[in-house]
Formats: structure tokens, sequence, C-alpha cells
């Protein structure tokens, strides 16, 4: 039996006085693609941060292929890891934004070969090719030299995909990624990552209110309020027969 | 259908007479004028003795001070540049210790005189008399007498690049803020630590919000390097003003210096226009002109209006 990719414990986070995380407990297979669903404000996207530590725990646990973020336990002790030993964690962890973050002073392949080349070391000759590839894999072949100002929102957000998938990730995470988009771009973005998910076998989880997406590409689904996990199953068993009067209501809301 | 057929027909180009502006030619009228009285008064007047300014608008004493002038820019723009940035990036550091050093290093340069840091870097003989280099309590491995090592050009290189340090440090802060967040998190998103985020990812896009005040401050130090006068370093103004103790001809040779620090200034302007173009890319979708192209543009502009009118 082999670790799961992620796996939390009744993880807590607070900023502040405002307790945004209040138990969160969930494993992810290797491989499985899962989609997060909530209401603003139920704490998605700060548990999605969590997993690539962008944003610290307060309490509980949460592991990333068997070693657990941020910290290094020895005994009953835990110490924090150094930014070196984050960074090594990090890099192994792809993250797309919804508002995608691209570097706006370099082009889409500068983007795309600047963690690979800086943070892995790759020579850069090889790093091109590999870019370019994987421009290509997302349908932008043409653009490899084209700044972010120069391109669409979807185009961006692809890129942006092409720029994670650089560093061979064996987990994605997907904030939103389609909710900045107009509407006509939404399709091409949700495209790619149905790619990754089918193609690729890819172990994503993915922030999104994209429905239709959840039902095609969605091994499971969870419903995420008030900083915790209120039902979760098949994204079948979210259309047909949501057990939660929250989930149902929130579903009723933008379907 | 009727009405389509006539969409589909390209309506003629509008052809309207523009407005009249009489304010306009009036205001050109009366600047001509004037410009006209100015330089009809200069070229008038025999006391501006403009022999005397073509003599030493060339001489070796002022083109050596010239130099000096541009030396003293470059070394403390270099200077206050680098400080600049390490003040800025320690004054952002999440450590109170290295962000508290960073507030009261700028309290200090930023709180007193330009003019008196100056003499006071020039007399430091007058504190410590001697530098060695060493460890404290320990060993010493060189040793330098203050006059040998703080020369009055070393003395004023410092004052000034100390000086520049303090206020760079302000407007590198303020680049380094303007560039969003989510720039930051993605890089770390990648495993970039966090000086290599600095170093690739913000300072290159907090350039665009540098540059431009970067660009005042070389233009200000290449005027404010005219202070150093006050401890005798020969540069272009303390040359002038040696030249007119002597020969008593102060307004010509202060406008030979003015000629000099305009023709200076002017090249440091044409500059900063090709350095901000350069780090402006990315940041539109087309790159921004250049003087020579919109002077071209211009041009070409008037003769198809021309042309157009001749139609």
């Amino acid at each position: 039996m082999s670790e799961p990719m992620v796996k939390a414990e009744s993880v807590h986070k607070r900023f502040g006085r405002l307790e945004v995380l209040k138990g969160v407990s969930l494993e992810i297979e290797s491989g499985q693609v899962v989609c997060i669903i909530g209401p603003s404000g139920s704490g998605k996207s700060t548990f999605l941060r969590c997993i690539n530590h962008l944003e610290k725990i307060d309490a509980g646990r949460l592991w990333v292929d068997g070693e657990l973020v941020g910290y290094r336990q020895a005994g009953d002790k835990l110490y924090e890891l150094r930014d070196s030993e984050i960074c090594e964690d990090r890099a192994e962890i792809g993250m797309v934004f919804q508002s995608f973050n691209l570097f706006g002073h370099m082009t889409a392949l500068e983007n795309v070969i600047e963690a690979p080349v800086h943070v892995k070391k790759i020579r850069k000759r090889d790093a091109v090719a590999q870019g370019k590839v994987l421009l290509g894999r997302v349908g932008l072949g043409d653009k490899v030299d084209a700044y972010p100002a120069q391109l669409s929102g979807g185009q961006q957000q692809r890129v942006a995909i092409a720029r994670a998938l650089a560093m061979t990730p064996k987990l994605m995470l997907f904030d939103e990624p389609t909710s900045a988009l107009d509407p006509e771009l939404v399709g091409e973005v949700l495209d790619v990552m149905k790619s990754l998910a089918f193609d690729f076998k890819t172990t994503m989880i993915v922030v999104t209110h994209e429905m239709g997406f959840a039902r095609e590409a969605a091994d499971r689904v969870l419903m995420m309020d008030d900083g915790r996990i209120i039902e979760e199953g098949s994204p079948e068993h979210f259309f047909q027969a949501p057990t939660e009067e929250r989930t149902k209501q929130f579903l009723s809301a933008i379907l | 259908m009727a009405t389509e057929t006539v969409d589909q027909v390209r309506p003629d180009e509008i052809k309207a007479i523009p407005v009249r502006h009489p304010g306009r030619w009036v205001a050109t009228a009366i600047l001509l004028f004037l410009v006209f009285a100015l330089v009809n008064s200069m070229a008038q007047n025999q006391r501006f003795e403009w022999g005397i300014i073509r003599h030493w608008l060339f001489s070796s004493r002022i083109l050596h001070g010239a130099v000096l002038t541009i030396e003293l820019t470059v070394t403390s723009m270099a200077i206050g540049i680098a400080l600049g940035v390490l003040l800025a990036v320690m004054r952002l550091s999440p450590n109170p210790l290295l962000s508290g050093a960073s507030w009261f290093y700028i309290w200090i340069f930023r709180g007193t005189p330009v003019l008196v840091q100056i003499l006071f870097w020039f007399n430091i003989a007058a504190l410590y008399p001697h530098f060695s280099l060493g460890i404290p309590l320990g060993p010493t491995f060189a040793h330098f007498s203050a006059t040998s090592l703080i020369t009055p050009f070393v003395a004023g290189m410092l004052a000034l690049g100390l000086n520049e340090g303090a206020y760079m440090a302000e407007i590198v802060r303020a680049g380094i803020i303007s560039v969003p967040e989510g720039q930051s998190q993605a890089a770390q998103s990648l495993g970039m630590s966090r000086l290599l985020t600095m170093r690739r990812i913000v300072l290159p896009q907090a350039m665009r919000v540098i540059i431009p005040p970067t660009g005042n401050e070389t233009i200000s130090m290449l005027k404010t390097t005219s202070l150093v006068s006050v401890i005798a370093v020969a540069e272009l103004t303390y040359s002038a003003q040696l030249i007119y103790s002597v020969n008593y001809r102060t307004i010509q040779l202060l406008i030979v210096a003015s000629i000099w620090y305009l023709a200076m200034t002017t090249v440091l302007t044409i500059g900063q226009h090709y350095v901000e173009r350069h780090f402006g890319r990315g940041s539109t979708r087309d790159m921004p002109v250049t003087a020579a192209q919109r002077l071209k543009a211009n041009l070409l502009s008037i003769r198809r209006e021309d042309s157009g009118q001749a139609r």
C-alpha cells in the first residue's frame, strides 16, 4: 500500500483572530483528481496554499508524498524546515493561480524555463527544448516569444500551467484557474487540465466552480464550508443526491 | 434589405473645417517677440564678452573639471545605488534588526544637509587620524593615515554616495512594493528562494518604477557635485572659480560651467529615455517609441497631411 499523495489531519489555520480552517482531514491518492467546491471564504484557497507551505498551518498535520509539510519530526519534537528545504519541497508541487501571475518582464518561454534553469539547474539549452514542447502541448507553440501583456487571459493561464509543469511536479494545485477568465476562454484552459488528468494521470487538486469539469475529470468532489469539509463523494453523487442542505443550496446557486 | 446594401457602401471620409485657435497665434507671436528681445540683448550687450566664453569653453582646465565632475557623479551614484538596493532589501526584511538598521541609516543621512556631510568627511581626520584594518583587540593587517586615505576627492565621493544611498533606498523600496504580491508568490511556488525571487523576478520589474526617479537623482547628483568645490576638489565649478578668481570674469566662467552642466544633463536625459525603454519591455503591448522614431513619425505625418490636402 503506497502512501497517499496528500494527507491532512485536522488542519487548522488562523489569520489573526479569524479561524479560516477548522479541522480539515483528507487523503488523496496518487493520480487522483480532486475538485474542491464551496462558497468564497470557506477556506478552499487557504487549504490549497497550506499544501505547498505558502501559508503555515497552526494545528494539525499535513503530509505530501509521505513527508510532513514545513516541518521535520524527530521523536515527538517538530523542527521547522530551513528555507532551502521548503524551496526544494515547493519545487515538486506545481501551482496555478487565479490571476495567472506570469512574470511580466519575461516572454512565455522565459517564464517556463526560469525555474528549471535557476532552481533545478538544468542546462539552458535543454530547458528551452523542454519549454517549447510544453508550450506546444498547451497549444501555444506559436506564442513562445510573446510577453504576457500580449496574450489573452486564457493564453496566459495556459502558459502558467506549462510553467508549473516544467518542474515535473508530482502534484498540481489549481486555485480557481478559470475564475478570472472571460467565459469564452474558460474552455481552452479546462481542455488543457483535462488532458493532464486523462493523458498524464497527474495528481491534481482543483479549487473550482466549474461543475462541468468536475463531472468530466474529477474522481472526487469535496464541498467546503466555514473551514471544514462538509461533504465529499463522486461527482455523480453531487449532481444527483447531495445530502447536506448547505451543499444543495450552494449547487443550486451556481448551476 | 435596402438598408443593408446602403450600409455596405463606405461613407465618405469626414472633411470638416478645423476649429480656429486665434489665441494660439497671439501667444506664439508674443513668445517669439520675447525670445527675439532676449537673444538680441544678449548679442548686443558687450559685457557678456562671448569671446571670453568661447576661449574658456574648451580650455583644458575646464575640461579636466568636467571630467572630474563626471567621475564624481558616476562613482557616488554607483555607491548610492548599490547602497540603496541593500538598504531597501534590508528595510523590507522580516528581521527587525535589519529593517531597524536601515531605518536608522536613512534617518541620519537624509536628515542632515549634504554640505555638512561633505565637510564632515573632509574633516574626518580630526576624529580618526589613523585607520587600521584588522580584528578588534586582535592583530592588525594594514595601517593608513586618514589624510592619505580620505583625499578631498574621496571625502566628496563618500559624502555624496552615502547621502545618495539614503534617497535611493526609498526609491528602490517604492519600486519593490510596486511589484504585485502574486509575482513573488508564483516564484515561491516554483521553489525559488527569497533571494533568487528578489534578483530574478521582483527587482527587474521594480526597475520600471525605479529608473525614472533614479534618472532624476543622477541629474541632480551631477549638479550637486558642485558642492564639493567647498573642499577644494577641482571639479567643474571649482575649476571655473579658480579661473575667475584670477581674471575676474566671474559671469563668463559661470556661463562656461553652466553650458557644460547643461550639455551633460542633456546627454543623461537622452540616456534615461533609452534605459526606461529597455526596462519597460513586457509592460505594454508595443515598445515605447524612441525620440528618433517620434521625430520621423511626426515628419511623415506632416508630409502625409500635405499630400492629403493636395489631393
